[in-house]
């Protein structure tokens, strides 16, 4: 708790902050109060689209969670010099990001005060027992490595040996947390969206170009808002990691829909079909969908013409429609569509409702808050050395 | 009693030997005489559907009303929080694939009922993080409504949307209460159990006995003297997506 006392002095700028976040917090919170008593019948979820935007939230910040991975690979295996000083940014926020997911997960269980359950059943052949194991365990990593950096930092003292060998276990620990957040949905026979071998890829190559958009522009706000400089070079580099990433990205999502729409197999099809083009007079999500599409493509040609990319007004924007792109495509589409036709072929419309995007802002909100305090120590730290 | 190590290691010694017998004369006896044994003595329960039967009266409802008022099934109007247990389904939507566009004879909008598979291969029970849903030795899939967490992951593994959950209480959407079984809570999945209540009673499930056209046939599947068996044996009849291995109970005889 020595460090907490950093987070307790601030700019009035700071504060107002903390204070505008806390009240967002409070403000979902009292949504879920209403949920906690009415039941999950205040959001939009039905019979049909029995996961909604909570779930699919859920995914892509594991995804954001599992990102930090690609600050850590390449400072550590390939010695990337450059990273050193964002190595513990990427931790915090992979442990902001865990704790989002976990709270996503928590306020989408129809009896939240039965959840310790997954526990005293431990059952094996459910993939949330293991997404629960993976989630965990990366967060314990996160916590321990983070913890022990920012004491160091804090003493003047290089960090202890024993760190090097758990950074090394957490870089394939995210890659498992978000294949095992993949098999989620991919073991699932029924659902044909789902139900392909290119999903796990496909999440991790989103999830690195999501993560590392969102860590150049939180270098960015630090750089503008505190003393802490990321240094240029270590921007632009995350910005070619994103370059990689998107492309892969946007390549598997090609693949999934030559596969589908081509072969023309009425059950693959038509997922896609209600996605990009509507079902039965419902289009709900195809206006969200061609604009993730179209922030995809203006991203990649920022990213991919070098000139464009290096200029660092570019770099940020194309951030910003790398991060909102993946937020429409991964963070709701690909959850909702899952259960589009129904089983019985019904196509069953889903729109979060207010209380439920009350209750998500809440959780971004104390996500926010999360990264606000860590990043507020890890900078007071490193202005008081 | 004090027990020596000498003694100790000589009964440990013991011990394992009566065991290791044991598992050996078991192997054994159990390789020559278990396969139709074994198959023979487990019941499987499960269900034929005469479609012909079923579809001389269109607008019959009686296998639904029974059900549903026997476990206090919810009426609940809203057809996106609906709770079903067994319930009526045009046929093209519950065999999409199985007519031509020049059947002789159409089927296209005549009813059939559907209710939970009772699969072989259950992919919700697979699922099930805290095994509130789970299958018994005679192939019911069962529910259990207090350690249901509420994550609805059966309903995303569910290929047949046989799982209903309770977006709210449905106490208020029961117009006449069964005092003899459980009301649900929000915030838990439910579906047919077969009414492994009345079979324990030795009374067939209350769809089968409402239909008075007897076009529900149930029984035990891994008998071949019961009804169920001989129907299947004599007649055509189809599973929904049986492609997808999960080995439903209920057939279709078309």
């Amino acid at each position: 708790m020595f460090m907490l006392e950093k987070a307790m002095v601030g700019s009035r700028r700071y504060w107002s902050w903390m204070v505008f976040l806390l009240l967002l917090a409070a403000f979902g919170l009292v949504f879920y109060l209403r949920q906690l008593s009415y039941g999950l019948g205040i959001t939009g979820m039905s019979r049909d689209v029995s996961w909604g935007i909570y779930i699919a939230q859920f995914t892509f910040f594991v995804g954001v969670a599992a990102s930090a991975v690609m600050v850590l690979l390449p400072c550590y295996l390939h010695d990337v010099q450059q990273f050193g000083k964002i190595t513990l940014l990427g931790e915090l926020l992979a442990i902001s990001a865990v704790i989002m997911c976990m709270l996503f997960i928590f306020v989408d269980m129809g009896q939240p005060t039965r959840v310790l359950n997954v526990l005293l059943y431990p059952t094996l052949s459910s993939l949330m027992f293991w997404d629960m194991v993976s989630l965990g365990g990366y967060l314990l990593l996160n916590a321990v490595i983070a913890t022990a950096m920012l004491n160091s930092e804090y003493k003047g003292v290089p960090a202890p040996t024993w760190t090097k060998p758990l950074i090394l276990l957490s870089i394939p620990w995210a890659v498992s947390i978000h294949t095992v957040t993949a098999f989620l949905y991919n073991g699932l026979a029924g659902r044909s969206l789902w139900f392909t071998a290119v999903l796990a890829p496909r999440f991790l190559a989103s999830a690195f170009a999501s993560g590392p958009a969102l860590m150049i522009l939180l270098c960015l706000a630090l750089r503008r808002l505190t003393s802490f400089d990321a240094g240029q070079d270590a921007i632009r580099r995350l910005g070619v990691i994103v370059t990689y990433a998107m492309t892969v990205n946007v390549f598997f999502l090609l693949l999934e829909l030559f596969t589908s729409l081509y072969s023309h197999v009425p059950e693959d099809a038509q997922p896609f079909a209600y996605l990009f083009f509507g079902l039965e007079g419902k289009h709900g999500l195809v206006p969200l969908m061609w604009l993730s599409s179209a922030l995809a493509v203006a991203a990649l040609i920022a990213l991919l013409v070098p000139g464009l990319r290096r200029k660092e007004s570019v770099l940020a924007l194309a951030a910003v429609f790398v991060f909102l792109s993946l937020w429409l495509e991964k963070g709701l589409g690909l959850i909702v569509a899952g259960f589009v036709p129904s089983p019985l072929g019904d196509v069953t419309p889903y729109a979060p409702t207010g209380p439920e995007w009350a209750i998500v802002v809440g959780i971004w909100a104390i996500g926010a808050l999360m990264i606000t305090v860590f990043y507020k120590i890890t900078v007071s730290i490193r202005e008081a050395n | 009693m004090k027990i020596t190590r000498k003694e100790f290691l000589r009964i440990l010694g013991a011990s394992a030997a009566a065991a290791g017998a044991a598992r050996l004369l078991h192997a054994v006896r159990g390789e020559s005489a278990m396969p139709s044994q074994f198959v023979g003595r487990k019941q499987r329960w499960g269900m034929a559907i005469d479609f012909q039967k079923c579809r001389a009266d269109k607008g019959c409802d009686d296998c639904l009303r029974a059900c549903h008022s026997v476990h206090n099934v919810p009426q609940i109007p809203d057809p996106r929080h609906e709770v079903k247990w067994i319930w009526k389904e045009p046929y093209e939507k519950v065999f999409p694939f199985q007519q031509t566009d020049y059947t002789r004879q159409t089927f296209t909008g005549n009813p059939l009922p559907i209710l939970c598979n009772h699969c072989a291969s259950p992919p919700c029970v697979r699922v099930c993080p805290t095994q509130a849903t789970w299958k018994r030795d005679d192939g019911i899939v069962m529910m259990d409504y207090h350690r249901c967490i509420g994550c609805r992951y059966c309903m995303a593994a569910c290929p047949y949307g046989s799982r209903s959950f309770n977006w709210f209480d449905p106490r208020p959407y029961i117009s006449k209460q069964n005092s003899g079984y459980a009301t649900r809570t929000k915030g838990v999945v439910e579906k047919c159990n077969f009414c492994e209540e009345r079979l324990a009673d030795g009374l067939l499930p209350a769809c089968v006995e409402a239909c008075s056209q007897k076009a529900l046939v149930f029984g035990d599947l891994n008998n071949e003297g019961s009804e169920v068996r001989q129907i299947l044996g004599k007649h055509f009849s189809i599973q929904r997506r049986p492609e997808l291995g999960c080995g439903p109970s209920i057939f279709y005889l078309i």
